[in-house]
């Protein structure tokens, strides 16, 4: 408070008791946001953390937790694992190619106004008609699949299925590829053209730039970005829903499953599958966090 | 840039802008498969299921944005203009929303409002107030960054302290001074959200909501080729949102466009 200078408030001040209800008085103006946050966001994570501890009778146990080794659980947390890995880095791959093609390639400028805005509306084309889009062109009578079969080429008879892991895996690029461009590309801004030119002048090839300036500095981003998007995929749950019908075992799809049927037979254990699921989106987002950081150094 | 290096950037360009098209073109390509060719999208005028769900989920849309901004902008500027100290607090709430998905929020409320004191699940008007809590969670993270990013361009202290000498009260110093100065970083929020509310699949139906996205999903059952009319919809109308927000992001700072996992 700095309205000391005001004689009515610095006389309002003295009358009023010392300490405490000074100091709290401002904290009334964010009770509407905790009591919103705490009602709808951290009492019932709270509630889903409890419960994880829980046995059916309300008693503390540990029980749910070593449970999570049954075969089921594993294979759903492999699986969205390994999903959210191979998408995150190779989307990171593609991404970073596709957003330092239309900043530095040289393509015309609208290309890249063109690729950023498009790369906004694909970021949040997700969910059930992004696993539409894709069954009505790589499902068994997509207009892909047919054409592919029209000249030839069976994908279906070569063992490619669109309702399985790797199928899931080039659906969910859709959504990666573009938030890949949308968070790499300030760090590509962010390459100094005299960097490069500093470089050439002391004799460094093209590809001595890239070892030794540009990927150093690029490092942090493109790492952060991959933890980014392996919680954004890892958290998917509704195209996998939509394409697979629950036959590719995510831990999302199996979470859904126990909110709607109890698949697992114990509430807490489903209390604890969904507990495990923050856990492994906070590691992501805070190396994330981190990681940015870092990246940050290089920029102004 | 020597030439085969750009001929290497075009053939990336080229090759990612043909895996984003092609399901677009898959897409319309089989909803013009109905005889006649135009069928799949009249009918949809004439889908009542298609108009009502699609009205419900704008209107929790609009809901969400309207609490979503009541909550964000107050408190934003109140912690700049009070409570900085608390300001990585609040921070840190705002991105929780981001460890939590979908699946597991909607779990947790389930959990917690299922039963007494506050058994919401129980009603519809319950279940509908849960369903905008629960959008108003997901909207958190960039709405409160767009908030925060808006304020940080003006001088708050002293525009509240200028207002208050006019004799304004806290409710017209919001309404007239903040939000005013807030609006194209919070319209750029609202577009985000209404987007991400119409599409928004798994909170909506373990709420078991009559919303847009399961009544897309399982329209396929009764009329694939309505279905793929649908999808298409359902993009153009994500396309309109982001659009609308690049026209607004124009001039200023504030950039926000991810929505977070679905």
């Amino acid at each position: 408070m700095s309205r000391t200078a005001d004689p009515f408030s610095a006389r309002a001040a003295q009358r009023a008791r010392p300490g405490r209800s000074r100091n709290l008085l401002p904290l009334l103006g964010l009770v509407p946001f905790f009591v919103f946050t705490s009602m709808f966001l951290l009492i019932p994570a709270a509630k889903l953390i409890i419960g994880s501890f829980q046995d059916s009778a309300g008693q503390f146990t540990l029980a749910n937790y070593e449970d999570m080794t049954s075969k089921i659980v594993v294979n759903a947390y492999a699986t969205s694992i390994e999903i959210s890995i191979v998408t995150a880095i190779g989307a990171a791959i593609f991404g970073f190619l596709l957003a330092y093609a239309v900043i530095s390639g040289g393509l015309p400028k609208p290309v890249r106004a063109a690729v950023m805005t498009f790369s906004g509306v694909a970021s949040n084309f997700a969910g059930i008609p992004l696993a539409l889009a894709f069954i009505f062109t790589l499902g068994r009578v997509g207009l892909l699949t047919v054409f592919l079969r029209g000249i030839g080429i069976d994908p279906y008879k070569a063992g490619f299925n669109l309702y399985s892991k790797i199928g899931l895996e080039i659906v969910y690029f859709y959504f990666q590829l573009p938030l890949m461009v949308l968070i790499i590309a300030p760090a590509i801004d962010g390459l100094k053209r005299e960097w490069r030119e500093a470089a050439e002048n002391l004799g460094a090839s093209s590809f001595q730039f890239w070892r030794h300036v540009a990927l150093p500095v690029l490092m942090p981003s493109l790492l952060g970005a991959i933890m980014l998007l392996f919680g954004n995929s890892f958290g998917a749950q509704a195209t996998a829903y939509q394409l697979t019908g629950g036959l590719i075992n995510l831990v999302t799809l199996l979470v859904g499953d126990q909110l709607s049927g109890d698949v697992l037979h114990s509430p807490g254990k489903g209390m604890a599958l969904a507990v495990g699921m923050i856990v492994v989106m906070a590691v992501a987002l805070a190396g994330y966090a981190l990681l940015q950081r870092r990246a940050e150094r290089w920029r102004r | 840039m020597s030439r085969t290096f750009r001929v290497f950037w075009w053939l990336v360009f080229i090759v990612g802008a043909g895996y984003f098209f092609l399901p677009l073109i898959g897409t319309l390509a089989f909803s013009l498969r109905d005889k006649p060719i135009t069928a799949a999208y009249t009918g949809l005028l004439e889908n009542k299921q298609f108009l009502s769900t699609l009205l419900y989920s704008t209107t929790i849309g609009l809901a969400t944005i309207v609490v979503s901004t009541a909550l964000v902008v107050p408190t934003a500027f109140w912690v700049r203009l009070k409570m900085p100290r608390i300001r990585p607090i609040v921070e840190f709430i705002t991105l929780l929303p981001f460890m939590v998905p979908p699946v597991v929020l909607v779990f947790g409320l389930i959990s917690t409002y299922s039963r007494p004191p506050l058994p919401l699940t129980g009603s519809n008007t319950g279940s509908d107030v849960l369903l905008v809590a629960a959008y108003v969670v997901l909207s958190l993270p960039y709405m409160y960054r767009a908030a925060d990013t808006g304020l940080s361009a003006i001088d708050v202290r002293a525009l509240t302290e200028a207002a208050q000498s006019l004799g304004a009260g806290w409710p017209t110093i919001l309404l007239r001074v903040i939000l005013p100065n807030v609006r194209v970083a919070v319209l750029s929020g609202a577009f985000l959200t209404l987007a991400i509310v119409i599409g928004e699949f798994t909170i909506a139906i373990f709420l078991a909501r009559p919303a847009f996205a399961p009544f897309l999903g399982l329209l396929g059952d009764k009329d694939p080729f309505q279905q793929s009319a649908v999808a298409l919809v359902s993009f153009g109308l994500t396309w309109v949102a982001m659009i609308i927000i690049s026209l607004l992001g124009r001039g200023s700072q504030t950039r926000i466009t991810v929505g977070g996992a679905r």
